[in-house]
């Protein structure tokens, strides 16, 4: 009842409000209300998560303070509505966020027949299992039978339901509304295993009992690009989120960070550079924003290197190396279009 | 307001003779306000869905019930029908549609087992079991029922051994944290023999109650009817079992791998709803059925104890058929608050309709107005008819009971 009562608030909601949140541009909605409403996950470490003093922090939460900063100057400006995975699109839908930025997998249905827009990639990643160490597995193909803990209305449930009738196997899927009550459930032994994107895996992990009783097991079984998400039928909103994130790349692609982003403005020769910076060009104006749009991205935010490293690279707790998410140049998949 | 018509109308009578002007006539007045409301209802009707299905493909958000006919994809840990991944949605909302009917038919049945047996309780004579009784109801209905769902779910089920260290019975009943575990009878040829056999004990049953009935009216002399109708129960099929060999055969759950496989799985999720639900609704249906007797008047009793009745039989003849001329109604309510109540399976991962239907299918194919509809649809429906029936039992009741 309690969900049925919450989904059917969000329905409501989206009958009435479709209309204004469609029609009005999200960006001047935005400006008029003078903060940034940005959907984020309940609780995963590394991406979305509330630190001690209750500010949230993460990958995720970073686009959505950069965004932030691209319109006010001032990445603070942002209100979190933590969502879970089956409440996010509603509550997008229905105009109750402006961005959606939760560990959510780019997949086509939810392009197209749920009416949204994916901006980019934030994260590429991949679906694993972690299993208890005791159970002396060390291969996906040996999990036949397994009761196996997931989320619903994830690309995770499904893939897992493929992989398993892709090799022949059974299973039982035990599906929990939260991700906090996935973990639980396979902390007190509900399921043999766990499955989610390898990043989340990482990031869950350190939620459980005893950390190291568990471990990763070697197969990736899908392709998770995960990345914020708007509604479509607003062009101006959609390309400002999805330049937000290139301006990032391309902050780090040519060196610019939060400590040298000063020095940089005054003194660099390089035309991309002042372009970023907003030099030269009227770049934050064709998005609808100040011209100083990505020099406040990176130097009250940061570039990506730096939010990468700050919220789950190899030195926070999640120990994830960049791999796939390290830029073209290095040999990775992030690849930011040219801010010309 | 149609009630007030001109032709009735005293005053109408002693005006001068002429049709009043048309804006006049209360009759065509009342009709033009009822139709005008009518029209604004509708109107609104026809704007909401309008608007949603404007709105819907403006987004370019799918809507229809195509997507019943896809296939569906993912997996459900318990099915009554079968069902694979390969199935579509349509079957797996039929999966969801059975679990909630398994759920709320087996917590309608103990609840009211259990809400008899404490409603009669509250009344015993003795102290204690009336206090016990009494504390239970105050306790139970008092806690909220999500809390009492976490209690059984979490707090107790939770905490049972892994599957290695299951709790065993006789080497045939497995209980852990994965469910209970039990041997599944196998049907084999000659099995046939046994259900003829009980059908006949049946029909045997109900020609002696009949028989037993007559004689006890024409000659006062009463026949222990319970005892021999269990008695040709049980032993009818029984007789045909050993004549035909015992054509039965027991699967055993045994450890393979992760889980146990093979025989009957009772998955936790299942038990601790089940429980929640018929404890909690107990309560409820505790006070009532203390209301429905004590609602007996106390001449009856004593006109019982006056014909020297046993404190059994009073109960069983005079003032339980009359109780239940007050306990059915409010009854049904607590069985349609039960049977909305099972919706909270989504809260510990039952697959439910709301779990299965109302989660997994909307989140994988967005169309959350049309699932919503059809999901609200089945709860109105599944209401409406257990009113229905027990809007009928009621009235047959009635009117033996006058």
């Amino acid at each position: 009842m309690r969900q049925l009562i919450r989904t059917l608030g969000i329905l409501t909601a989206l009958c009435v409000t479709v209309v204004a949140a469609a029609d009005a541009g999200t960006l001047d909605d935005v400006k008029k209300k003078g903060f940034v409403r940005c959907g984020v996950s309940q609780g995963l470490p590394g991406f979305s998560n509330p630190d001690a003093k209750g500010d949230w922090t993460g990958i995720d939460v970073d686009v959505c303070r950069a965004v932030a900063a691209a319109i006010f100057g001032e990445p603070g400006k942002v209100k979190y509505l933590p969502l879970s995975a089956k409440e996010r699109f509603t509550a997008l839908q229905s105009g109750e966020v402006d961005v959606l930025s939760r560990n959510t997998t780019w997949t086509l249905v939810r392009d197209t027949a749920l009416g949204l827009n994916f901006t980019g990639v934030t994260y590429y990643d991949g679906q694993g299992f972690m299993v208890p160490k005791k159970l002396n597995v060390r291969s996906a193909k040996q999990l036949n039978g397994a009761s196996v803990c997931v989320n619903i209305g994830t690309t995770t449930e499904l893939n897992l339901a493929d992989y398993f009738r892709a090799n022949r196997m059974t299973y039982k899927p035990v599906v929990y509304e939260k991700a906090d009550e996935v973990v639980g459930a396979y902390d007190a032994g509900r399921c043999d295993v766990y499955t989610t994107d390898r990043s989340g895996l990482a990031a869950q992990r350190l939620k459980m009992k005893n950390p190291d009783d568990h471990v990763v097991l070697p197969e990736i079984i899908s392709k998770e690009p995960l990345g914020p998400v708007v509604r479509h039928g607003d062009d101006q909103w959609f390309d400002l989120v999805k330049w937000v994130l290139y301006a990032m790349l391309e902050a780090e692609e040519y060196g610019v960070n939060s400590e040298n982003v000063d020095q940089m403005k005054a003194g660099s020769k390089d035309p991309v550079v002042k372009r970023l910076l907003g030099l030269e060009g009227d770049m934050g104006k064709n998005l609808g924003v100040g011209n100083e749009w990505a020099y406040n991205i990176v130097k009250k935010v940061g570039n990506y290197a730096e939010i990468y490293e700050r919220n789950v690279g190899p030195r926070t707790p999640l120990k994830l190396e960049r791999g796939a998410n390290a830029l073209w140049k290095n040999g990775g998949l992030q690849y930011p279009m040219p801010v010309r | 307001m149609y009630r007030v018509t001109g032709a009735r109308d005293p005053l109408a009578e002693s005006e001068p003779p002429g049709k009043p002007p048309v804006w006049q006539d209360p009759r065509l007045r009342a009709l033009v306000f009822q139709v005008l409301a009518l029209a604004g209802v509708v109107g609104l009707g026809v704007f909401i869905v309008n608007n949603t299905i404007a709105n819907l493909s403006k987004q370019g958000i799918a809507s229809g019930f195509g997507f019943l006919g896809r296939t569906a994809g993912f997996g459900i840990s318990m099915s009554l029908i079968e069902y694979a991944e390969e199935h579509t949605y349509l079957r797996a909302f039929l999966v969801g549609l059975l679990n909630t009917m398994l759920v709320s038919g087996i917590g309608i049945v103990l609840a009211t087992l259990l809400g008899f047996v404490l409603g009669i309780m509250r009344l015993s004579r003795n102290w204690l079991i009336a206090t016990l009784a009494a504390a239970y109801v105050e306790v139970v209905r008092n806690l909220p029922l999500l809390l009492q769902l976490f209690l059984w779910y979490f707090g107790i089920l939770r905490q049972l051994p892994g599957p290695r260290q299951s709790v065993t019975v006789l080497d045939a009943f497995f209980l852990n944290n994965r469910g209970l575990f039990s041997p599944q009878p196998i049907l084999e040829p000659g099995f046939g023999a046994i259900p003829l056999a009980l059908v006949v004990a049946l029909v045997a049953v109900v020609v002696l109650a009949r028989w037993a009935r007559r004689r006890r009216d024409r000659t006062g002399e009463p026949f222990p009817t319970v005892s021999v109708s269990l008695a040709l129960l049980v032993g009818l099929p029984l007789l045909a079992a050993t004549a035909t060999g015992f054509p039965l055969r027991w699967e055993y759950p045994v450890l393979q791998g992760f889980n146990f496989v093979g025989g009957m799985e009772l998955i936790p999720e299942l038990v601790a709803l089940v429980v929640a639900l018929s404890t909690y609704t107990a309560a409820f249906i505790g006070e009532i059925v203390r209301a429905g007797i004590l609602g007996v008047s106390h001449g009856q009793t004593e006109a019982a104890q006056a014909l020297g009745l046993t404190r059994g039989q009073m109960l069983r003849l005079v003032i339980i058929p009359q109780a239940l001329r007050i306990i059915i109604p409010p009854l049904t309510s607590q069985y349609l608050n039960l049977t909305k109540n099972s919706s909270l399976a989504a809260a510990i991962a039952y697959p439910d309709l709301v779990l299965v239907f109302a989660g997994t299918v909307l989140m994988q194919t967005g169309q959350a107005v049309e699932i919503i509809a059809v999901t609200m649809a089945v709860y109105l429906t599944f209401s409406l008819l257990i009113s229905l029936f027990m809007n009928v039992y009621n009235r047959r009741i009635a009117l033996v009971e006058r």
